[in-house]
């Protein structure tokens, strides 16, 4: 199952999976814009907006027949962000064509319908139409505001609008409800034009076509596809040191506190070895057998869920846990604890065993999964990388105590965010 | 250990039955590295009522679901922490109809289906851990009564049904699990969880005879006989109460109509009969329709509206689903143009659109090793081979179409429950 890369338009890159496991078969469109705060309330409108509407298919019950008419063809807006880039596009999942009778060129039409979505929208006095652009407005504005619903959700995007105030990664990824609020269909029409000439895009699929058929089928589908020069690419600025730990603590109504940290992965950045830090985060708090968990978690009953993740692109780890409002210093205490512990090398073959082990279970996932696979080498595709998942797997089976380490020593505290309730004075 | 080939969906399923009555399906899926196993009892929600030996037994509500919860306990620990350690990813749910144990993982799948069979055939109660459970699972239901969503659904069943055991929540109340005990436990996983009453469906890339043998190993119990159920006197095919209404917690009325059917006994006709249902719904309300597009025009519903066709023991009910300002104007709109289908006919390039639509989401479903296992279990109990789901589409005429919708939206027959905003919202 490798995966083919092949730029087939000038800043297009094509990225293809031939399988035959999957009835379903899988493409997606990205383009590639840097994450700030003046535009990613556009940028994450558009999709929505366009998906609304094409010019051939014009309201919502044209587009749902011809959708039908593909065999139930599903084409969804996307917004996502691999390090500070900003990506938005469509995810198309539809049937694989061997299996319906007679029929030969499902792929071509459904992408053919994909590139006339993105491309060739319903337009009125040259502008996207008003209530479209009101109307999806007023749910992506809904979508911010529900952020707060969900606490654990909520703590980790104000740990990072915290620690990256000053850095573009502390932009949410649909932007604001003010910015939201202010777009103008001409404004989101002129920057649309811009983005869809202006953008480096990624392109993926999984089914069982060849490269061949796919890259014929989008040339077809993308002709009109309008390409200039890129004035600036996207990229993600890593910061490697730290300072001192900046800390936080903001009231609001809730019944569990939650305290989050925010970390920089340090001097390894600057040749960072993806699968020693896959595997660095498993034994550290990803996962069932990790420290945090065994330790915070099961041994010392510190807090209701702990865990910890990776942002490869920028080069920073979080920490997230549910805790009682009056454990906030035990449970810090111990959190840096594990981590020193990791540092000093205190891990047992079957620590380092039983890390691998998740990390290898959730690659094998990943390989049974279009979706995963389309994340996967996004991210490659944005760090320039051509290693696959299989030999990315196969990296993270080698990597030893020493390499883990490593990256324990390299990693300093930058941030630490706690929410608790109104009532009592913190313990601070 | 029956091999069956469907040439048209690529696929193949081993079948076998122990000699104990376990019945064992295992569909191999070449080249995936996750491996699923699905392991449930032909016990739920609605089967309170039983028969053993001529004998009728009645049980509280929410036994089905206690044991569910309570199985995961064993003589060392905890089942879900052990499947968990090993590297799985196991869940359990409690339908009306089934209880279900499953996990999916990548490694070590013959140890953790040898974990899975174990503790879900031999119980393992005492009554502080029956206790403490009640505690719990009270706490469960409490959350549950806020739950508007919940409450929509269930008042549509109190609604539409007289006598099922549905119209209870499948957990139970506090007061029925109150009374739950150790014994009650022990007696209904010794009638429900033999082997003859359940089936293990599996899929993977892997071996059918040792998974076979894995579970001839593990299941040493003996066949035991088929409870007989009882789902109460036999229902009419109007509502029991037109409507129900409450007020709850919510910013805009929830509201959930629907109409009962009778449910075939073969279970051939009911597969046909359930494709068929969700095909008319869509016809009728899908999001390529145009009573769809009016009603969204006219701000009466919003994108998480939906009709379909459902299952319950002894039954079956169409449905239409939504938040709404004006739940009693989506209704009118619906049933007015169910009445034109049935005067006029059905479009019939909607419903060619549709049903290829249907088709590929049927064929989509099979990428899914938790949908497969679930369809390929509901298919033992019940007497129909999902796999062949293609060949029922063809089936499926236009006027049986047009007679459903006619049926299942006319005035007479629906009934609707709406949660209303509280007072002091408004």
């Amino acid at each position: 199952m490798d995966a083919i890369r092949k730029q087939i338009m000038p800043n297009v890159e094509l990225t293809c999976i031939t399988t035959d496991k999957f009835k379903a078969s899988y493409f997606s469109v990205y383009l590639l814009q840097q994450l700030n705060r003046e535009n990613a309330s556009l940028n994450a409108l558009i999709p929505n907006v366009l998906r609304r509407g094409c010019a051939k298919y014009p309201d919502m019950e044209s587009m749902a027949a011809a959708l039908n008419d593909l065999y139930g063809a599903a084409i969804e807006p996307v917004v996502r962000l691999a390090g500070e880039i900003q990506c938005t596009g469509f995810i198309s999942n539809f049937v694989d064509d061997k299996y319906i009778p007679g029929e030969t060129s499902l792929l071509e039409r459904v992408i053919g319908l994909v590139g006339d979505v993105l491309l060739a929208p319903v337009t009125k006095g040259g502008n996207l139409l008003d209530d479209y652009v009101a109307s999806e407005k007023e749910k992506q504005c809904e979508k911010i505001r529900a952020n707060l619903n969900d606490k654990i959700t909520y703590s980790l995007l104000r740990l990072r609008e915290i620690m990256f105030k000053d850095e573009d990664l502390g932009v949410n990824v649909l932007g604001s409800v003010q910015s939201t609020e202010k777009i103008t269909p001409s404004a989101l029409t002129k920057h649309y034009k811009s983005i869809l000439e202006g953008s480096e895009i990624q392109m993926f699929y999984c089914g069982s076509a060849t490269p061949e058929r796919v890259e014929a089928a989008v040339l077809e589908a993308f002709k009109i596809l309008p390409r200039r020069e890129i004035a600036d690419e996207a990229a993600t600025q890593v910061r490697i040191s730290c300072g001192e730990p900046n800390y936080h603590v903001e009231m609001l109504d809730v019944t569990q506190g939650k305290l989050s940290l925010g970390f920089r992965l340090g001097e390894i950045m600057r040749s960072p070895e993806l699968a020693a830090i896959t595997v660095f985060n498993a034994v550290y708090g990803g996962g069932i057998s990790s420290k945090l968990f065994l330790n915070v978690r099961e041994r010392l009953s510190l807090c209701y869920y702990t865990s910890s993740m990776i942002d490869r692109h920028k080069g920073v780890m979080y920490v997230i846990s549910g805790i009682d409002f009056n454990k906030y210093d035990e449970a810090l205490g111990e959190i840096l604890t594990q981590l020193e512990a990791v540092k000093r090398g205190e891990i047992s073959p079957e620590e380092l065993d039983g890390a691998k082990k998740v990390v290898s279970s959730s690659l094998k996932a990943a390989l049974d999964s279009a979706a995963s696979m389309d994340a996967f080498y996004l991210g490659q595709a944005v760090d320039g990388l051509d290693y696959g998942l299989e030999e990315y797997a196969a990296l993270t089976e080698k990597v030893t105590k020493e390499e883990v380490e490593k990256i324990a020593r390299s990693v300093c505290l930058d941030t630490v965010y706690f929410l608790r309730n109104k009532q009592e004075v913190p313990q601070i | 250990m029956k091999l069956i080939e469907y040439e048209k969906i690529g696929e193949k399923v081993y079948h076998h039955v122990l000699d104990n009555k376990l019945n064992i399906y295992v569909l191999p899926k070449r080249g995936f590295n996750k491996y699923f196993a699905f392991f449930a009892t032909n016990y739920g929600g609605c089967d309170r009522r039983f028969a053993l030996g001529g004998k009728w037994v009645d049980t509280p509500a929410g036994v089905a679901h206690f044991l569910e919860h309570k199985m995961f306990d064993t003589e060392e620990g905890n089942a879900l922490m052990q499947l968990s350690l090993n590297g799985a990813s196991p869940n359990a749910y409690t339908s009306t109809g089934i209880t279900a144990y499953h996990f999916e993982c990548a490694d070590n799948f013959y140890d953790n289906l040898r974990i899975l069979l174990s503790f879900v055939s031999i119980p393992y109660f005492t009554p502080e851990s029956v206790e403490k459970e009640q505690g719990i699972i009270a706490q469960e239901i409490l959350m549950g009564e806020d739950n508007p969503t919940r409450a929509v659904y269930q008042n549509l069943l109190r609604a539409l049904y007289a006598h099922n055991p549905v119209r209870d929540p499948i957990a139970g109340t506090v007061e029925s699990i109150a009374e739950i005990t150790a014994d009650t436990l022990y007696d209904c996983h010794k009638v429900f969880y033999n082997p003859s009453n359940m089936v293990l469906c599996v899929a993977g890339d892997l071996d059918a005879q040792k998974v076979i043998d894995t579970a001839r190993e593990i299941i040493v119990q003996e066949a035991g006989e088929l409870p007989q159920r009882d789902y109460g006197e036999p229902e009419t095919l109007y509502p029991n109460k037109k409507k129900y209404e409450v007020n709850m917690e919510v910013a805009a009325p929830l509201f959930r109509m629907g109409s009962k059917f009778e449910q075939p006994d073969n279970g051939e006709e009911y597969f046909r009969f359930l494709l068929l249902g969700n095909l008319a719904c869509a016809v009728l309300a899908g999001t390529s329709s145009p009573l769809y597009a009016r009603m969204y025009a006219k701000g009466l519903i919003n994108n998480r509206f939906g009709a379909g066709f459902s299952y319950v023991p002894g039954g079956m009910y169409a449905c239409a689903v939504g938040e709404s300002r004006e739940p009693l104007q989506v209704m009118d709109e619906i049933t007015a143009e169910a009445d034109r289908i049935s005067r006029e006919g059905v479009d019939v390039q909607l419903f060619e659109r549709l049903k290829k639509a249907s088709i590929g989401n049927y064929l989509r479903d099979f990428d899914d090793m938790e949908n497969i296992t679930a369809y390929l279990a509901d298919g033992h109990f019940k007497g129909y081979d999902p796999m062949k789901g293609l060949d029922y589409y063809d089936k499926i005429s236009i006027d049986e179409i047009q007679r459903f919708i006619s049926d299942a939206f006319n005035p007479e027959r629906l009934a609707i429950s709406i949660v209303w905003p509280n007072e002091a919202d408004n």
